[in-house]
């Protein structure tokens, strides 16, 4: 994973409650066995007029001149600003997978659906909660000034606007030293193998039909 | 000192160490593995060279992208005629030999939906923290596990070191109490909590449900509610153990036998939040006030009694709530004040992680038994959740109450659920459905989902729209 320090970028608004996972990515996208590959399929219900398929190819697609992701003001946006619950439904990895790929590094709602914000950290995604009064001003912002910009400072907890307006936002200490670092997980853990091991003989005496062997029934 | 939660009980017996960052190392006991979410799990163990920790703990089946035609499934795997759902489903059975994890594969008898396998064989067990790269998992927590939804790659992270790193999530108790009027389920309890607290009710929470409603309800009803309780935000479902739930788990093939049995009872029997142990949210629901629900619009909260309306705009407490309303009802093509029995229906889905057990079948077939389908109804479609849950059905003749009826009787998967196979709604089609989410295109692309119990769907299927179970005879 790349870690993620600083970040600026185009600001996109996505004026919408309880955006799912199912919106995000749609399940037929998700046949596929790899981790690239769908951000051309972000949004795909909204993005285009049709119905897609894997294996598209979505430049011979109609693109829906409403949504704002097609709009050229947004073409190159990299930080997402919603509303709450962003990422509710199923757990599905793809959805920060495609959104990564379409080019996302942050995202700003008052609040996420639990799985959807974990999942963005181990993709090296950073999802900042905010107060819904900034996030309202932040819509208001955006609409009001082409070429919106946001400074994403993950070290100083801090993002500035390029309307020179500073905000404050904090993350988790395990969270973020893991994306500053751009950290793999399983690394760490493996570290701590010993203290799996203990664990494992000690519950092994207390409840020993948890080790049942699932392939032996 | 204050008592403990069945959820801090099931914490606390997980960690492996707690760090001073505020998380811990928590041990999972159960892996439940399916096509969809883990093939670029194993693609990373097999990059990184690393070794799988325990791969008895896990145990695998394909479900999301299974026919559910008996044609197309006569043949196993090779039959699949999507490419792309075979190569998964291929996958997996592949992932399963080189890393020796148990895999009810697509020709086994015990194959079916891993939420619906998982407590049929015994796997699910009380007292275990249980794990699977799908966020329906919470309905193992029917069964006072802890069992919770996890993205890919924690999928890996589990596969690899047996554990998850996490913090601790709040405790909240949603007590439902009193007689269920006839007629009204463990669906529309789960449905009713749902539109009373919201899709970010549960958020950060993990849901304990009980009260004597909930005491009284089947294993099958638990896991029903508990199923649901990811689209209440809460990523885990509770219920504590009684005599309902040993006896539901006596003589499953993967239980403990003998002594060990005995010994694992009374470790079982201690699932329970304590009398004097603190929730930091509580909410109580009376049975008495719940009616068959329906939902209405494309998030499970939009949800009305079946005797109800679709609310209107000036109803809502601001812009975003009715921008929110504005966007479903043209989504479902519906109005505002609309009488949800005035939803006309093109299609009924019966089945799914929520409602494709023995019990919902025969409650479904009853409403059923000696009636015919609408004749405006393009289709309407039976999915047993396993091959053993079909297996049943047939012995009790609910397949033929089905057929009879003029419904299609299938081969166990989530199918239309999620339509990842051929089961899926065409654009603008309305089905009522007993699954779990009514998203936009989730059961197709431009499909109209409406969420009930397998009662109003099979009673729905009959009339062809929405009717009160309540006076069904």
């Amino acid at each position: 994973m790349e870690p993620f320090i600083r970040h600026t970028g185009i600001v996109a608004p996505f004026d919408r409650t309880n955006v799912d996972t199912d919106l995000i990515i749609p399940k037929q996208f998700l046949k596929s066995v790899q981790r690239s590959g769908f951000g051309v399929n972000l949004f795909d219900q909204l993005r285009y007029l049709d119905e897609g398929q894997p294996g598209m190819d979505v430049a011979t697609r109609r693109l829906n001149p409403d949504f704002v992701l097609n709009q050229p003001r947004y073409q190159n946006a990299t930080i997402l600003l919603t509303r709450a619950n962003f990422g509710c439904g199923s757990s599905r990895e793809h959805a920060p997978w495609a959104l990564l790929d379409f080019g996302f590094k942050v995202i700003l709602a008052p609040s996420f659906a639990d799985i959807f914000f974990n999942n963005c950290f181990k993709n090296g995604i950073l999802p900042i909660t905010l107060p819904d009064q900034e996030i309202d001003r932040l819509f208001t912002e955006v609409a009001g000034n082409e070429g919106f910009t946001m400074e994403v400072d993950l070290e100083g907890e801090q993002l500035t606007t390029s309307m020179g307006k500073t905000l404050t936002f904090s993350v988790e200490p395990y969270r973020k030293h893991c994306l500053l670092q751009g950290l793999d997980d399983i690394g760490l853990t493996l570290q701590r193998a010993e203290h799996i091991r203990a664990y494992e003989e000690r519950r092994r005496r207390e409840c020993p039909w948890l080790f049942q062997d699932l392939n032996s029934a | 000192m204050a008592g403990k939660t069945l959820y801090d009980k099931l914490w606390h017996s997980h960690v492996v160490e707690e760090r001073a960052d505020g998380t811990a190392l928590i041990y999972i006991d159960r892996h439940l593995i399916h096509e969809v979410t883990s093939p670029q799990a194993f693609e990373g163990i097999r990059l990184t060279g690393r070794k799988i920790w325990r791969p008895a703990a896990g145990i695998a089946t394909p479900d999301h992208n299974v026919p559910t035609q008996p044609k197309e499934r006569a043949a196993g795997s090779d039959g699949i005629q999507d490419p792309l759902s075979k190569l998964q489903v291929e996958t997996l059975d592949r992932n399963c030999q080189d890393y020796g994890i148990t895999e009810f594969n697509m020709s086994d008898r015990r194959q079916g939906i891993v939420h619906i396998i998982g407590p049929e064989q015994g796997i699910t067990q009380p007292g275990m923290t249980i794990v699977c790269g799908d966020s329906h998992t919470s309905t193992h927590g029917a069964f006072a596990a802890l069992a919770q939804g996890i993205g890919t790659s924690e999928v890996e992270h589990v596969l690899t070191t047996q554990c998850l790193i996490q913090k601790k999530a709040r405790n909240m108790l949603v007590n439902v109490d009193g007689e269920l009027p006839r007629g009204v389920t463990a669906k529309d309890i789960i449905l009713y909590i749902i539109g009373q607290i919201g899709t970010s009710g549960g958020t950060g929470c993990t849901i304990e449900f009980g009260g004597s409603t909930v005491r009284k309800l089947s294993m099958e009803g638990r896991m029903t509610i508990c199923n649901m309780a990811i689209e209440a935000g809460a990523r885990s479902g509770l219920v504590a153990v009684d005599d309902t739930t040993i006896d539901y788990l006596r003589d499953r093939p993967y239980v403990p036998q003998g002594q060990l049995w005995s010994q694992a009872e009374q470790y079982w029997r201690t699932m329970y939040s304590d009398n004097d142990a603190a929730f930091d949210k509580v909410v109580s629901i009376q049975a008495a006030s719940i009616a068959p629900q329906v939902t209405w619009g494309t998030s499970p909260e939009m949800v009305a009694a079946v005797d109800g309306q679709i609310p209107c705009m000036d109803m809502m407490a601001n812009e975003q709530q009715r921008e929110s309303l504005r966007l479903a009802l043209d989504y479902m093509g519906l109005a505002e004040g609309q009488p949800i029995g005035e939803i006309h229906l093109d299609r009924v889905f019966i089945g799914s992680c929520t409602n494709g057990r023995i019990e919902d079948l025969r409650r479904a077939a009853a409403v059923v038994k000696g009636k015919k389908i609408a004749s405006t109804l393009k289709q309407a479609l039976v999915v047993p959740g396993s091959g053993l849950v079909r297996e049943q059905a047939e012995r009790e003749g609910l397949n033929t109450i089905f057929t009879d009826a003029g419904f299609e009787w299938r081969e166990p998967g989530c199918s239309m659920c999620l339509a990842m196979n051929a089961d899926k709604l065409g654009e603008k089609e309305h089905c009522a459905s007993t699954s779990n989410r009514n998203f936009e295109g989730r059961q197709g692309y431009g499909g109209r989902t409406h969420l009930v119990s397998p009662e109003m769907a099979a009673a729905a299927a009959i009339t062809g729209h929405f009717v009160d179970i309540r006076d069904w005879s």
